[in-house]
């Protein structure tokens, strides 16, 4: 593997040349994606790897309709000199098997982490997620980056996350000469169509009857704004993006405007499946943890390091929700 | 808030002066207002009452219940929002607004119920502060009496997070009233936080042991958990040890179903003898609060000692609780006077 790397990495770390260097987005037709791309092409070349097609791709974006599984994918990093790869293609579509998901996120994953060691590209970023951490009972209040990481022992959806978190984790010191940035944001809310959008877009939102845990939701600009500071030259580490505050649940779900219907603990996860199975809700039953203890991330350290703050307020991260649905 | 009612009620006797901490409506140091309405002793109310039907006395116990505590609470509480602002959630989950109706609640099970004695509130320092204290009772009520006498009977008013058991956050409706109320799950990075925010928390390092004893043990101390010393080493923070007599006997239990207790995944499931009493056994006995704080334990160190230097630092606040208890246990004449 070691090979390919012959010529293209004579070119310093970020520095002088980092105009000509490009930064590669894989998943780049999500919506995170998108909104990224739509941040870095004005500043220099943006290479995408996606499976799925771009229609209204920016004549700038050089992309690649490829699974970042196969072969070719290598050539892609070889070809393109890249001062940062954005890891942004994970799969989270819960209709997708778990088995053929996991190998495809884990295995697709493997590779990026192969091909970034192998080219010494500088730059790994990872956005992972705060529900790695897992929702549990016994939760500090807010998690600290250095929190074990329990998600897997009960919901397998997040499983893969958890996974691939991990794997970056050992490229700290497999690649020690990468800096590799993992951000662990809260919620994503805005037109990101992930499982707390599914949660919302519900026509009667389940709530667990007597339980009201708080929350922290993040505003997908917000996220976009930590992606680029991640960016930035000298930054490596694991930072948790909390969000501009917290909110108890019901006061989400009252922003939201939708019915609330209370379920009781004990019925909901099989209610939540069977309607997930019936085909009435992408929420699968199984994230029913995250609705009853709190899994809060502390975000000091990216306030710090990244200069991370949320531009926008809790109000209108919360709203961001609401109009996503376009009511 | 409503207003306090007021029924019409035949004359008043004179009430004899009763001592400075001597619960019931002398309400130390504040002056009681002039509003308040004066409240007769409770034997002369059932001797003397009109009807005697259970609704009557029911609806009379609800009206002392709430009758004298409102202005004084009201007041109380009124400096506390002021202090922090209406606000919405805390980080936590603590809502003033919401907690209000249960500080109310605890205020009048404070004055009336247990008719708590409370010495040395002076002791408790301004600024970050652990409460240790012993925990009895089945249920937790010394946490809320001790939460209470700080709120009535400390001057300025303060609030206190209390460090709740783990199983507590995984049962519906309890989890989210303690929330609310400023409980806390008992992890040190959520004490940290806390601390930083130069709050008071309050410790019942014997955690579940200790309040699901049976009524043999009553009053002996069990064993002591470590967390809270290393926490008061790393966060600079004094010890104010508690001692509370009087929730031993609130609910006797003759036997702790372990077994049980092991199937439903719960700390304890004590047994009483007043069980056998239907729903009525349910209700604490209104026996009479003792709660003493100690004297501020300052320990020196940077929390990073090893076991043995901190097992001594907790031998020495169990010995001070220890100290706590013993004396009050000598001057208490009975178990409800």
């Amino acid at each position: 593997m070691a090979t390919g790397a012959r010529t293209r990495t004579k070119t310093t770390k970020g520095g002088a040349r980092a105009a000509e260097r490009s930064v590669i987005l894989t998943g780049v037709c999500g919506r995170l994606g998108r909104l990224l791309l739509r941040q870095l092409h004005r500043e220099g070349r943006v290479v995408g790897i996606d499976r799925r097609d771009f229609p209204d791709a920016p004549p700038d974006l050089v992309h690649y309709r490829l699974d970042i599984r196969r072969k070719a994918c290598r050539d892609v990093f070889r070809r393109e000199p890249a001062q940062a790869v954005v890891h942004l293609g994970v799969m989270h579509d819960p209709r997708i098997s778990a088995e053929t998901r996991h190998t495809w996120n884990v295995e697709g994953f493997g590779r990026v982490l192969e091909y970034v060691a192998a080219m010494r590209i500088p730059k790994l970023v990872l956005l992972s997620s705060a529900a790695v951490y897992g929702a549990r009972p016994d939760n500090a209040q807010f998690l600290l980056e250095d929190a074990p990481l329990l998600a897997s022992g009960r919901v397998s959806d997040i499983r893969d996350l958890v996974e691939l978190d991990m794997l970056a984790q050992t490229f700290f010191w497999r690649a020690a000469e990468c800096e590799t940035v993992i951000l662990r944001p809260s919620f994503i809310v805005g037109e990101v169509h992930n499982e707390i959008y599914s949660y919302f877009r519900l026509p009667i939102t389940p709530r667990l009857l007597g339980f009201d845990p708080m929350m922290q939701f993040v505003h997908e600009a917000d996220v976009v704004q930590a992606l680029r500071q991640a960016l930035r030259p000298g930054v490596r580490g694991i930072y948790n993006i909390g969000g501009p505050g917290v909110l108890p649940l019901s006061r989400v779900i009252a922003r939201v405007g939708r019915p609330a219907a209370p379920v009781p603990h004990v019925l909901a996860r099989g209610l939540l499946d069977r309607l997930w199975r019936l085909g009435f809700t992408d929420f699968p039953g199984r994230e029913i943890d995250y609705l009853r203890y709190v899994c809060m991330v502390d975000d000091r350290r990216a306030r710090r390091e990244l200069g991370y703050a949320p531009a926008k307020s809790l109000d209108e991260t919360v709203a961001a929700i609401r109009e996503a649905f376009g009511d | 808030m409503p207003a306090p009612r007021r029924r019409p009620s035949p004359p008043r006797k004179p009430r004899s002066p009763r001592s400075r901490l001597g619960g019931d409506v002398s309400l130390a140091p504040l002056e009681p207002p002039p509003t308040a309405p004066v409240v007769r002793a409770p034997s002369a109310q059932f001797l003397h009452g009109r009807g005697g039907a259970v609704g009557r006395v029911t609806r009379e116990l609800a009206h002392r219940f709430r009758t004298a505590i409102d202005s004084e609470f009201d007041r109380q509480y009124e400096r506390i929002l002021a202090e922090l602002g209406p606000g919405d959630f805390d980080p936590f989950g603590f809502d003033l607004g919401y907690a209000r109706y249960a500080v109310h609640f605890a205020a009048a099970l404070y004055r009336r119920w247990f008719r708590c004695k409370v010495r040395g509130l002076e002791n408790v320092p301004p600024g970050r502060a652990l409460l240790v204290a012993n925990h009895s009772g089945q249920l937790p009520i010394d946490g809320m009496m001790i939460a209470t006498a700080l709120i009535l009977d400390h001057q300025p008013p303060r609030l206190v997070r209390s460090m709740i058991e783990k199983w507590a956050a995984t049962l519906p409706v309890v989890s989210t009233f303690f929330a609310r109320c400023g409980q806390v799950v008992g992890i040190p990075e959520n004490c940290r936080i806390l601390l930083e925010r130069e709050e008071l928390i309050l410790v019942f390092p014997e955690g579940a042991r200790g309040i699901s004893k049976t009524i043999d043990r009553a009053y002996q101390l069990e064993e002591f958990g470590a967390g809270f010393v290393r926490l008061a080493l790393e966060n600079r923070a004094p010890i104010v040890p508690v001692a509370v007599v009087g929730a031993e006997e609130q609910y006797p239990s003759v036997l702790n179903l372990r077994a049980l207790a092991d199937v439903i995944g719960a700390p304890a499931v004590p047994i009483s003898p007043l069980f056998l009493l239907g729903p009525l056994g349910l209700l604490p006995l209104p026996t009479r609060y003792h709660i003493t704080f100690g004297r501020p334990i300052v320990l020196g160190g940077e929390g990073d000692e090893d076991d043995e230097q901190v097992a001594e630092h907790v031998r020495v606040v169990r010995s001070a609780i220890q100290d706590l208890l013993r004396r009050t246990l000598d001057e208490r004449k009975s178990i409800f006077g």
